[in-house]
């Protein structure tokens, strides 16, 4: 029989990653919208309406994650702090090419925010898939 | 990779070492990958930006086919001690190898395609071009919203005094339930940068 802890790790959990992993897909749908009209300006309507729910998402799943109580935040902190620090650095990179490409305005706005929704919903979804299997603190 | 795994526990040696989930040393080479293209961009240097984003997508797509199509079947027949053993050397390196590459294809992608000609409406490869962007975009959430927290929660999970093989065939069926939409994405953007190259 495996550790107490871990039949405890495998309860059932809020959909965290799959809300993460959804802000993730508005963002990536949202990209391709901005970056197909590229170097004209897009219709920025829809890509705003996409972050918006993406940043919703990913709300949901912080407000979800902040309510968990038998959960390995250590684990998770460690996972999330690293992956931060190399999703950080993929976004930097697509954001420098958006702006050498000379995207401007509310344009590079949304594209700035939509990584910044990257940046976090990567390491969220990572951080929690591995936390919830973790040993408790 | 095939996820069937059927113990409850992984079986473990006394003297089994500790997986390193990031291998330390191959930092260094992706801190040279990022200097690479960020100078590539900075200074619109053509060939760098061609190196980068032909390199990386070859290597991105060739490694996806080869795992996906050969090393995950012949896997999948390993006894689960082997595949175990396999798993903790192999999928450290590609948690380090495969965003490096992704980055790189990415990063420079949008402005060989500008330079290209290719994002102007006007182009005979824009309608290719949108569909790239489509078959990449859901490459990217598989990988990254599936794939790979599945892959670090397997090596976490192999670090444990007593692993939970059950768990862990759990978290690989992942890689069987979309080895065949990534597979499917591959071929397709194979199709599209020959085809965008040729024109």
């Amino acid at each position: 029989m495996p550790p107490a802890q871990s039949l405890d790790a495998d309860r059932p959990y809020p959909p965290i990653g799959w809300l993460s992993s959804g802000a993730l897909a508005c963002v990536v749908v949202g990209g391709i919208i901005l970056a197909s009209y590229a170097p004209r300006v897009a219709p920025l309507s829809l890509a705003t309406a996409l972050l918006c729910v993406a940043a919703v998402l990913l709300a949901t799943a912080g407000a979800l994650l902040a309510r968990l109580r038998a959960f390995s935040w250590k684990t998770f902190g460690n996972v999330f702090k690293w992956a931060l620090l190399a999703y950080a650095i993929t976004s930097g990179m697509i954001e420098f090419a958006f702006v050498r490409d000379h995207t401007r305005g509310a344009s590079l706005l949304l594209v700035t925010l939509m990584l910044v929704i990257f940046a976090l919903s990567v390491p969220t979804t990572i951080a929690f898939t591995v936390a919830r299997y973790a040993d408790l603190d | 990779m095939d996820g069937t795994a059927t113990s409850h526990v992984v079986p473990s040696s006394p003297t089994r070492q500790k997986i390193q989930v990031v291998p330390l040393a191959a930092l260094p080479i992706v801190g040279a990958s990022v200097l690479f293209v960020a100078l590539s961009i900075g200074f619109n240097w053509q060939w760098g930006l061609m190196f980068n984003h032909v390199v990386g997508g070859g290597l991105w797509t060739g490694i996806d086919l080869f795992v996906g199509l050969v090393i995950g079947p012949i896997l999948g027949r390993l006894s689960i001690p082997t595949r175990a053993e396999f798993s903790a050397r192999f999928m450290p390196k590609m948690v380090v190898i495969m965003p490096t590459v992704v980055m790189m294809t990415l990063a420079t992608g949008f402005q060989v395609a500008r330079n290209a000609g290719n994002l102007l409406a006007s182009s005979p490869n824009h309608a290719w071009l949108i569909v790239s962007f489509c078959v990449v975009g859901i490459m990217a959430v598989i990988a990254l919203g599936v794939l790979e927290p599945a892959n670090i929660a397997v090596l976490y999970e192999m670090n444990k005094a007593v692993p939970n093989g059950e768990r862990i065939g759990r978290l690989m069926k992942r890689f069987i339930y979309t080895a065949g939409i990534t597979g499917i994405m591959q071929v397709a953007t194979l199709i599209i940068m020959t085809r965008l190259a040729s024109r």
